[in-house]
């Protein structure tokens, strides 16, 4: 595979090329469902492949193969190079690599047990009993339970001298209870919902869930909610559960700080940013206990890796401080423009794609409100909202609407009953302003997002969240007509 | 190579396999330059083997002989251990002869070099720099050859060609405008109107004011209107959605207004054609609506197993817990001008496109989502001005039964996510949700 790299770089530079990087990876990933008492789906995935991606003349060229020949390799080379050339067609200012010093070592995932090593009898047992446990609960309609494992071994090389390695292993589960009659079709999901629950690690954490333990506890819940009353409509104070924090982080802050949305790079497609350089280092962001910060060294993070795929080492920069906005996530074509030097989060979905700002683990920091008890019982009136059912966001990533598949009315510090089909909107600076609680520590988790979706072709990344309970004041719940 | 990788199994089992061949080239552009260009190449088989009800799916992208024997084992392996279906759909049986079609190829389509793209994205650039605009877009281009055999007999094969051209258009206050074309044919996309729509909507939509939310005559177009289709596919036209009752119709019953007939055709050249599903099945046409009732459904091998129908060729890679899936829709033309969609419009919205919408209850069919790139006021029948980005929050079965008037005419529009290509007409609509608006960033 090394022989691949340097005879690339050279078929590269020896074209004109005068930056090449050379990225290999083995792609091997596995998925299990059982639905309702039945193994639904069960397949195995191996990929491999390689890209060559460079700079001629300052613009870029990039090209894919899956062919791991010596001469596909300067073929797809010279490919590149010819589409760099090609780019000029419509040029603009040459493009600048920051100074990232060219890195060389190795890196892989910590875990204790290797998904892959664990036995096929095993994994299904713990997503039958899952299923089971949901079976339990009277009049449940739909149940499934998941599990899925992958392993991305890469080796990136460049012309600039880096050479690396990286083993990044990942795996997770969850099981959704659907219920439904004439008028609704109400789910819960556990531990989150869009996929369930995803870890940079071993299948020790797929073990820690305990998916049949909470089971049957989640099809009785939605099986209430077909009766449960209507989520009422006005402004009130919002308890976000934490996976649902997780998500608000990443609709309304991880994807406005990428520096290539902000630069106008994804105009076209995912949209651009309310972030605008001219904001960096004075906006306010959020109020004062809101601290984002993008972590790629997290421990079990979806985004945490040794190097990112520009060969630009993993670290743990501050997004939000203080409610402040002050920083970006970067890449070493984008970090020139503010002054910087890349954070390192260029990132490609596969072997075969183009690397992207993606975010690592873009984590709202724990507060002090204690417990997710403490701080409803700190809680006069509003509701609880708990597991993301849907989301939208507009391009600059200031409107934003999103649906939980439960909320609880909360009175005088206590929960007072479940309401069906919540929603909340607002204007993402005005909410994280209203930001006044955040739970502690203990009630902290560092949540796994595996379908981000970007960049054209569309890249589905995986991407990780830590966060813990947040509350909001005077947010508007209950939209739409019912 | 599909059937070299039947040929490795051993008595007793029965199986498909499956080879996509791809090749995708793009060529993207923001700030009204080119800023990525890339071309991607790969070929993936995928076997799905059954033995004693036992099922195996594993996937490769290695396709030597040692590559087909390493997958065929691997699957070999998952259903030596998976749990036995008491009721496994078949195969899907043969036709009566082998399916080789090249419906939608076009071999200039499939031989675009980057220059061919980036002499498009230049012409898209300039109709903005004309008038003063930034350009950010893609052109891409893709051949694609799909092949799947089955133990059964089944041969099929089709092989098909995509170009892709969109933009998005900002003016020097923020104002944008969108326009796309899509074709089997990269001779027929035509770069300067396509520059020229987005430049000339981009144009109209400087200095947007603010509009209170609330219940709107809107006029979609054509984009607009195909993603709507597009959630469609996913909430109504489901063969499992329905089986599940999680759909937001009903067969046999009205679903939309009588003026609304929708159908999927996979073999219609007026779209870009899937001639087979990933099971080998030929696409057959499926009428969904007519006249606002939903008589049929779309059907994979396992849907259609367990309702007792045929099968009608959306079937997804296996394994498919999704189900059945219509991307190559059509909605009927009415006889309204397009251009006369705005007349009776008291006040109201035309809407180009919407942004980021998801389904917000899949039974009621409510959507919820942002206008995007050229939203403008109706007043008294005329568009009177831009206005800033709106949400909405609509029930589509609701809002498809106010459908007042249809135009005449009918674009192919590709979507952005999901790869599901429309031919629809832009319509007025008595009476959409609005729920919310964007901010005015001076006061964030």
């Amino acid at each position: 595979m090394n022989d691949l790299i340097e005879r690339a770089i050279d078929a590269a530079t020896g074209s004109g090329a005068a930056y090449a990087d050379v990225r290999i990876v083995e792609h091997q990933a596995e998925s299990l469902t059982v639905k309702n008492g039945s193994l639904a789906a069960a397949s195995s995935e191996r990929s491999a492949g390689f890209a060559v991606r460079v700079l001629v003349e300052g613009a870029w060229g990039f090209a894919s193969s899956q062919d791991l020949s010596l001469d596909e390799s300067q073929r797809v080379a010279r490919q590149a190079v010819a589409i760099a050339r090609a780019s000029r067609l419509a040029g603009g200012p040459a493009v600048v690599l920051d100074d990232t010093a060219p890195a060389a070592g190795h890196w892989g995932t910590p875990y204790l047990e290797d998904p892959f090593a664990v036995s096929f009898e095993d994994k299904l047992r713990i997503l039958f009993e899952a299923d089971a446990a949901m079976a339990q609960a009277r009049g449940i309609t739909l149940r499934e339970a998941t599990m899925e494992a992958a392993r991305d071994r890469k080796l990136f090389g460049s012309s600039e001298g880096a050479r690396l390695e990286q083993d990044l292993v990942s795996c997770g589960a969850g099981i959704v209870a659907t219920a439904v009659n004439d008028q609704e079709a109400q789910e819960r999901s556990y531990p989150k919902s869009l996929g369930g629950q995803v870890v940079g690690g071993g299948f020790e954490a797929i073990r820690d869930m305990d998916l049949s333990g909470h089971g049957q506890r989640i099809a009785e819940e939605a099986v209430a909610l077909l009766d449960a009353p209507q989520c009422p409509s006005g402004e009130m104070t919002v308890i976000l559960e934490a996976s649902q924090v997780a998500i608000q982080v990443h609709e309304s802050c991880g994807h406005p700080t990428e520096l290539d949305r902000a630069l106008g790079m994804e105009a076209s497609f995912a949209g651009t940013s309310f972030l605008t350089v001219d904001r960096l280092d004075r906006f306010r962001y959020g109020s004062d206990i809101v601290n984002i910060d993008a972590d790629a060294t997290a421990p079990g993070g979806l985004g945490t890796f040794g190097w990112d795929d520009e060969g630009v080492s993993a670290q743990n920069v501050p997004l939000v401080s203080g409610g402040q906005f002050v920083g970006y996530l970067t890449s070493r074509e984008t970090a020139p423009v503010i002054n910087r030097r890349s954070m390192g989060s260029s990132r490609a979905a596969s072997w075969r794609n183009l690397p992207l700002i993606r975010m690592t683990n873009v984590s709202l920091r724990p507060g002090e409100a204690g417990s997710l008890d403490d701080l409803i019982a700190d809680t006069d009136e509003g509701i609880l909202l708990g597991t993301n059912r849907s989301w939208s966001i507009d391009e600059r990533r200031l409107n934003f609407q999103f649906g939980t598949q439960v909320g609880w009315l909360i009175r005088k510090g206590k929960l007072a009953g479940m309401v069906r089909n919540p929603t909340y909107t607002g204007i993402t600076p005005r909410f994280w302003g209203s930001c006044d609680a955040i739970c502690g520590p203990g009630a902290w988790t560092q949540w796994g997002e595996p379908y981000c979706g970007k960049g054209e072709p569309m890249q589905t990344a995986s991407v990780g969240h830590g966060a813990a309970p947040a509350r909001f004041r005077n947010v508007q719940v209950g939209v739409g007509q019912w | 190579m599909a059937a070299a990788a039947l040929a490795r199994l051993g008595p007793g089992y029965e199986g498909e396999a499956s080879v996509i061949q791809r090749h995708a080239a793009l060529t993207r552009f923001a700030g009204s330059r080119i800023h990525q260009n890339l071309a991607e190449e790969d070929a993936t088989l995928r076997v799905r083997i059954r033995h004693d009800g036992r099922t195996g799916v594993a996937v490769t992208n290695r396709l030597s002989p040692a590559g087909l024997e390493e997958v065929v084992a691997r699957a070999a392996l998952i259903a030596a251990h998976a749990a036995p279906e008491a009721d496994p759909p078949p195969l899907a049986e043969p036709p009566g002869e082998s399916v080789d079609s090249d419906l939608g190829w076009i071999e200039a389509t499939a031989a675009a070099d980057p220059g061919d793209r980036a002499a498009g994205a230049r012409t898209v650039i300039d109709a903005g720099v004309a008038r003063g605009l930034t350009a950010s877009g893609a052109f891409s281009t893709e051949a694609q050859h799909r092949t799947v055999v089955n133990t059964g007999g089944l041969v099929a094969s089709h092989r098909v060609t995509q170009a892709r051209l969109v933009t998005v258009m900002h003016g020097l206050a923020g104002e944008t405008g969108y326009a796309q074309s899509i074709s089997t044919d990269l001779a027929t996309i035509d770069a300067a109107a396509v520059g020229e729509e987005a430049a000339e909507r981009t144009a109209r939509a400087a200095d947007p004011t603010d509009l209170a939310p609330g219940e709107y005559q809107v006029v979609l177009g054509e984009y607009a209107v195909a993603e709507i289709l597009e959630y469609l596919a996913f909430m109504a036209f489901s063969g499992l959605a329905i089986e599940e009752g999680r759909a937001c119709i009903e067969l046999g019953q009205p679903a939309f207004g009588s003026n609304v007939t929708i159908w999927d055709d996979g073999q219609d050249p007026a779209g870009v054609p899937t001639a087979i599903d990933f099971e080998g099945v030929t696409k057959q046409r499926v009428d969904l609506v007519s006249q606002g009732v939903a008589r049929q459904t779309a059907h994979d091998g396992a849907t259609a197993h367990r309702a007792g129908v045929p099968r009608t060729g959306h079937g997804l890679p296996a394994p498919n817990t999704f189900g059945p899936l219509c991307w190559n829709l059509f909605m009927a033309a009415g006889d309204a001008p397009r251009s006369s969609l705005t007349q009776g419009v008291e006040r109201g919205l035309l809407v180009t496109r919407f942004h980021y919408v998801n389904i917000v209850h899949p039974k009621k069919g409510i959507l919820t989502g942002m206008t995007r790139d050229g939203t403008f006021l109706i007043e008294k029948g005329a568009v009177t001005g831009p206005v800033r980005n709106l949400r909405f929050t609509q029930s589509i079965p609701d809002a498809f039964s106010r459908i007042s008037a249809i135009a005449a005419e009918t674009r192919l529009v590709g979507a952005d996510y999901t790869g599901i290509v429309s031919r629809v007409p832009a319509v007025r609509i008595d009476g959409w949700n609005f729920t919310g608006a964007t901010a005015n960033e001076a006061n964030v």
